[in-house]
């Protein structure tokens, strides 16, 4: 019986290292991992993004004069997956390098494993600040803009509210905790004067909406602070709308202003809150049009949050790639380190201390127009100002 | 006052949705025994069609029309399912339709992205009930009023159905004894048709209920099935009052467990559930099962060990995998190492499950354990590789004595249900506990020794140790040891009357299982040089499921091949497509109705066939047979 | 009175289900060799007498002595290993396993091999396991599964295994149920012929008469609980009490009643 069965196995396995050496020699190749599967909402517009890009690359020449390919492949969602994609594209497929993820267990998975196997990797989402500081290494890059600094862009506003009694609402999971801990570790230090009153943190995924709210209101919090979204945040304006918890209240809220999340809750996204988005309709920069006509001729649709990640984490893994004129890893990192290049939000630079990059985001307040969430009266944050010091990321980042 | 009033009232407003899902699946259960795990997907399926309706036809009667035009429909496609894939299979043997129905979630999953695309869906509030009552000052949404009042009222109508008509005494007959009913001359066919359609129609009806207040997306189906079943089994297997007290008792101390503990909710069903479990083993409204069907179904082809001519054959099988790095790139060699580590974690839980009659459905724990065993040693001790893999597996082993303690005093659907609830404390206190596991974001940097570090040499030592633990199941099964566990499984009674102490026994078995499982992970975090909660979730203790019961869960070998035929479909599929988990789920589906006994099951019937050129054909087919009255 | 204490002794065996009396101070006593039939209609208690006995069931008071030694509130398991075998009215056996399998699962427990993890099960005493199956006439059954056996095999089967332990008493619960005639009479016969060469003390229920009244040396009678008679086969046949009870039932023949629909 045995004999069959290890017999099978060595035939998948022929079966799978035989796939996909479709490329020519003289392409080079970029790995792309994402949770496809898993979260489709979000990595939907973000293919179309990185697909855009491909094209806008290779109709332009391609990388001198090599064309681009990249292979994408699927995660599930699960960071033992994302290694096997992670050495499937390294091993077989032989890429140049690693992007994407959007999870960030799943980010810090693929980073040690590039860490280990001295592979470039370009983090497209994952917002854990571990990426680039307490767990950052020679080899991993994040694009977008981290979970401290969405806080502190947070913060800057929500420390000019009168509100002195706050609550939290959070997933509860590193991300949450962790966007919780920073937000409150910023706040206390720009308002002492500062009471937490309540905290609530329901599992990701699954919030019992009305308890939630209920027990929030029951603190009379003057303000509070979000991080839920997808479904939970759905569940939680509706059962926050109804029962009035967001009446006379400030609301600080993550990732609330990206049409990802917005747009779902139509004519029932509450007033006000102030968020970190991307209010696609109302940004006025050549950059961003230039996107946007080319994404709306493309696809006949709007652009997502996830769509400019995708775009711009190819557009960035090229000028890279282009700047370092090889496919060597050290050679790759060697340029990676301080480039600056053109984005949709403006000029961004791969910083050498921490390899983040200084792509912001927009802050500004929700408000509905026909039916319809919109972020108004926003402002676009530059990255770099929301990093701490250099003396400071030395301390949080270890030594290579 | 009026806070803590509102509270409750919120909690049985949440209670009354999980108990609309939680019934259909109890009815389903107490009649036809088949744990559908397909349940959470008409929930969601529900909720889908019934956002479609309702935002074609406006007005009240659109609304709500269509949310019971979307449940009956789902109700028929559940008939559908029903007549086509689970009446192939109520005689495979027990679990046999969780295979089935998974590989149906999985297409589901998939198809309702195909479908309505990947957007989350909010659709419209209920006409009538989109304001709040004010209640001393505190406000209660008027929805939650109509749910609080609908849930009794779908108790109430239950109770009717299954009380006043003569297809409710004919249920609850079923319910009791099966066999009875198909005695009494009653078409069994159909009364277990219209249950489950009845079921299924609860289901939908819960999902299409959620669209007022809830986001319809593609994973509402997880995100509920597990703690439905939860619910089912703290209300006991099969009694429909009870799923509607443990709906109410789950939602009342998460609503006000909060207010004190703002982190319970991840963990409170299932530490509910094993308290309860461990306090009243057949669930608050249970009745114990009389003797429950000790066997996964009877085969009539009794275990033997290998001929001498098999034992070559393997031995060469071996040898012709240990040669593969001569031949294949470093890819394959990684995928090697993990179906080879999938191998030892699944022949684990196939000797608990196929040899001992324990179905644990959270085998996933001690296979983390391991994991985490060797994470701790390696970056909190720094102790070199090979004594991490040594001593690692005994986290598994000290989780497996302990919990298996607790757990094999129960047996069937509630020993898996307390291995699930203890599989998900362990996970929650991997998610919680950042400080020492890191939390969801893992303990990384576990990579292998330099000796070890390529693939080559990692995939034979992958490759070496399931073939070790292989063997040694092996002969465990064909041993003394073997032998007492196997009759534990048969007869409890039997046993205890040959002086057999089968909880011991059992327990024996379970540690042996879970330190199995633990070489696994311990493997495991190693090949991936992590180690994440996930190692130790509900996915991943499924997944062990399916390749056992893929296999043949009345086979000895089922398990090797189960698990090298799923992990490398899977691996193959994830790396070619992203509808990874609708062809996946199909071929499921099809090895479900086209071989009813597993991969192997069917390779030793076909054998068989060979061998003897005019088998008696029903002996192919299980036969009750009673153990005790 | 001998200074030997009897095989099985039984004092003063009470048992009640919410105030009802199943069993009621009964006591008797069994010598080795000897074959004791305890007979009554039904509900008279002795499935809870022999469940007492056999410590599936703890009674509320009274004394089970085997050869002096208390066996009261012990496990079944415990019971066994005192050399008590049984069988059950309803068959239970190892459905999966083979005819040999199932006694050899006896045997390894009697030999205390039970967590040998590393021995080979198939050789362990397949001797006697062969032996006990000659025994009771199932040697051509050996490598059957057991779960194919018709109704009157498996009870053999049980006999065999029941056997494994060398037990110095059989406790048989309706050992006949569900038989047809000719077989209850041979399986009868051979039991006692068993008994006799091992010296082997035999309590057994029974409801067909013929079986009682042809293979009891002694027969003790049961009614609501109480032990109402006590003799030998003749002088319980002319009790008159017992007749009394037997004829208000109506039959003397009520076998197989319980067990119909399991075969």
């Amino acid at each position: 019986m045995r004999a069959r069965n290890y017999i099978v196995g060595a035939a998948f396995a022929l079966l799978a290292a035989g796939m996909g050496h479709s490329a020519l020699a003289e392409d080079i190749k970029i790995g792309e991992i994402n949770s496809y599967s898993l979260l489709p909402a979000f990595t939907e517009p973000y293919r179309k993004g990185w697909q855009l890009a491909v094209e806008e690359i290779n109709a332009s020449g391609g990388i001198n004069g090599k064309k681009l390919v990249v292979v994408s492949k699927d995660d599930g969602g699960k960071p033992a997956d994302a290694q096997t994609a992670a050495n499937e594209l390294v091993s077989s497929e032989g890429v140049a390098m690693l992007t994407g993820t959007f999870l960030s267990n799943i980010g810090l998975a693929v980073s040690d494993f590039a860490n280990q196997k001295k592979v470039f990797f370009l983090a497209a989402e994952p917002l854990t600040d571990a990426v680039t500081w307490a767990k950052g290494n020679k080899y991993t890059f994040r694009l977008r803009p981290s979970n401290y600094m969405q806080a502190a862009m947070l913060v800057e506003a929500a420390s000019k509210l009168p509100a002195k009694r706050w609550a939290t609402i959070a997933p509860n999971y590193e991300y949450g905790q962790s966007a919780v801990s920073v937000f409150k570790k910023l706040m206390s230090e720009k308002r002492p004067d500062i009471q937490w009153v309540d905290e609530q943190w329901p599992p990701q995924g699954k919030i019992d909406a009305g308890p939630v709210v209920q027990a929030v209101a029951q603190a009379n919090p003057e303000a509070i602070l979000n991080v839920t979204f997808g479904p939970d945040l759905v569940k939680l304006v509706r059962e926050g709308n109804t029962r009035g918890l967001f009446k006379g209240r400030e609301v600080v809220s993550f990732l609330t202003g990206e049409p990802e999340y917005l747009d779902p809750l139509k004519d029932e996204t509450p007033e006000g809150w102030i968020v970190t988005g991307y209010p696609w309709y109302s940004i006025k920069t050549p950059e961003h049009d230039a996107f946007l006509k080319a994404y709306q001729a493309k696809y006949n649709d709007y652009p997502r949050l996830g769509s400019i990640v995708g775009y711009q984490t190819i557009k960035a893994a090229a000028a890279i790639l282009a700047k370092a004129g090889s496919t060597d890893t050290d050679k790759m990192i060697a340029a990676a380190e301080g480039i600056s290049m053109p984005s949709p939000f403006g000029e961004i630079t791969f910083r050498k201390i921490d390899h983040q990059s200084t792509l912001g985001a927009f802050v500004g307040k929700t408000a509905q127009k026909d039916g319809k969430g919109v972020m108004v009266d926003a402002a676009y944050k530059k990255g770099a100002d929301y990093l701490p010091g250099d003396a400071e990321v030395e301390k949080l980042r270890p030594k290579d | 006052m009026a806070f803590y009033v509102v509270q409750f009232l919120t909690g049985l407003a949440s209670a009354a949705s999980l108990f609309l899902v939680a019934s259909g699946l109890s009815i389903i259960f107490g009649v036809t025994r088949i744990v559908n795990f397909a349940h959470g997907a008409f929930y969601m399926i529900g909720a889908y069609i019934a956002f479609t309706l309702t935002e074609r036809f406006s007005g009240a009667f659109g609304f709500w029309g269509g949310v019971v035009a979307a449940a009956l429909a789902v109700a028929l496609i559940g008939v559908l399912v029903e007549m086509v894939l689970l009446r192939r299979i109520y005689h495979a043997p027990e679990l046999f339709q969780l295979l089935g129905t998974f590989g149906l979630t999985l297409m589901v999953e998939d198809l309702v992205v195909l479908i309505w695309g990947p957007d989350d869906l909010v659709g419209r509030r209920a006409p009538g009930f989109k304001g709040a009552v004010d209640f001393f000052g505190q406000n209660i949404p008027s929805y939650d009023l109509f749910l609080i009042v609908l849930g009794p009222v779908v108790l109430g109508i239950l109770w009717l159905l299954f009380q006043r008509t003569r297809w409710g005494v004919l249920v609850r007959a079923a319910t009791q004894d099966r066999d009875m009913v198909a005695a009494l001359g009653v078409n069994q066919k159909w009364l277990f048709t219209s249950v489950f359609a009845v079921g299924v129609f609860l289901a939908a009806l819960g999902g299409a209920l959620q669209i007022p207040r809830d986001a319809v997306h593609h994973a509402m189906d997880l995100r509920i099935i597990v703690e439905v079943f939860v619910v089912v089994v703290i209300g006991g297997l099969g009694s429909i009052v009870g799923a509607f007290v443990a709906a109410v008792l789950v939602s009342e101390l998460n609503a006000f467990g909060i207010l004190i503990f703002p982190k319970i909710s991840i963990i409170l069903v299932f530490l509910v559930m094993a308290v309860v479990l461990i306090v009243r083993p057949w669930g608050l409204f249970g009745k114990p099962e009389a003797a429950a069907r000790k066997t996964p179904g009877l085969t009539v082809n009794p275990w033997r060990p290998l001929t001498s001519n098999e034992r070559l054959a393997s031995l060469a099988a071996l040898v012709v995998a240990a040669l593969l790095p001569l031949f294949a790139g470093n890819y394959a060699l990684t995928v090697g190492s993990e179906i080879a580590i999938f191998v030892i974690f699944a022949v684990s839980l196939h000797f608990l499950m196929s040899v001992g009659g324990l179905a644990s459905f959270g085998h996933a724990a001690y296979f983390g354990l391991g994991a985490y065993g060797v994470a701790f040693l390696a970056k909190l001790a720094g102790l070199p590789m090979i004594v991490c893999l040594l001593l690692g597996p005994l986290l598994g082993c000290m989780g497996a004595a302990v919990f298996g303690f607790f757990a094999v005093q129960l047996s069937g659907v509630y020993f898996a249900m307390l291995t699930l609830a203890f599989a998900q404390i362990v996970w929650s206190i991997a998610f919680q506990w950042v400080s020492v596991t890191g939390g969801d974001n893992g303990i990384l940097g576990v990579w292998p020794a330099s000796w070890a570090a390529s693939p080559s040499h990692f995939y034979w030592l992958a490759l070496g140790v399931a073939a070790l633990v292989t063997i040694a199941l092996r002969i465990a099964v064909f041993s003394p040891f073997g032998y007492a566990l196997r009759a534990t499984r048969d007869s409890v009674l039997r046993s205890e009357a040959v002086g057999i102490d089968a909880k011991r026994i059992q327990w024996t078995a379970f540690v042996i299982a879970g330190t199995t499982a633990g070489i696994g992970g311990a493997l495991f975090a190693y090949l991936k040089g992590s180690v994440f909660p996930d190692n130790l979730g509900i996915s991943l203790s499924v997944d062990a499921l399916v390749m056992v019961l893929l296999g043949g869960v009345e086979t000895v070998s089922g398990g090797v091949i189960g698990a090298i035929v799923y992990k490398a479909l899977n691996i193959w599929l994830v790396s070619q497509t992203d509808l990874s988990k609708l062809v996946l789920g199909g071929f499921i589906v099809l090895i479900v109705v086209v071989f009813p006994k597993g991969i192997v099951g069917m390779l030793e019937v076909l054998a068989q066939r060979r061998r003897k050129s005019s088998p008696p054909g029903s002996s192919l087919l299980a036969k009750p047979i009673e153990s005790a009255e | 009175m001998s200074l030997v204490p009897p095989l099985l002794a039984v004092e003063g065996l009470t048992k009640s289900y919410g105030g009802i009396h199943a069993v009621r101070g009964v006591s008797f006593s069994l010598r080795s060799g000897e074959i004791l039939a305890l007979i009554g209609p039904n509900g008279a208690g002795k499935s809870t007498c022999f469940d007492m006995l056999n410590g599936q069931n703890k009674p509320d008071s009274g004394q089970v002595r085997l050869l002096g030694e208390e066996t009261t509130g012990k496990k079944p398991r415990e019971i066994w290993r005192m050399g008590v075998g049984r069988t059950f009215q309803i068959t239970a056996t190892f459905a999966t396993m083979t005819v040999r399998e199932n006694v050899q699962v006896a045997l390894i427990s009697h030999g205390r091999q039970l967590f040998n993890f590393w021995g080979s099960a198939p050789d362990v005493d397949r001797n006697e396991a062969g032996r006990l199956l000659e025994l009771v006439g199932m040697s051509g059954y050996a490598d059957r599964p057991c779960g194919e056996l018709a109704y009157g095999d498996l009870k053999r089967l049980e006999l065999a295994v029941a056997l494994a332990n060398d037990p110095k008493l059989l406790l048989m619960d309706e050992p006949t149920a569900g038989m047809a005639p000719r077989e209850r009479v041979e399986l009868m016969r051979l039991t006692a012929q068993i008994a006799k060469e091992k010296s082997i003390g035999v309590l057994f229920t029974e409801h067909d008469m013929d079986v009682v009244f042809e293979h009891a040396d002694r027969i003790i009678v049961l009614n609501r609980g109480t032990l109402i008679a006590e003799g030998s086969p003749a002088e319980v046949r002319g009790n008159p009490q017992v007749q009394a009870i037997y004829l208000g039932e109506g039959l003397l023949y009520e076998g197989g009643h319980r067990e119909g629909a399991s075969a």
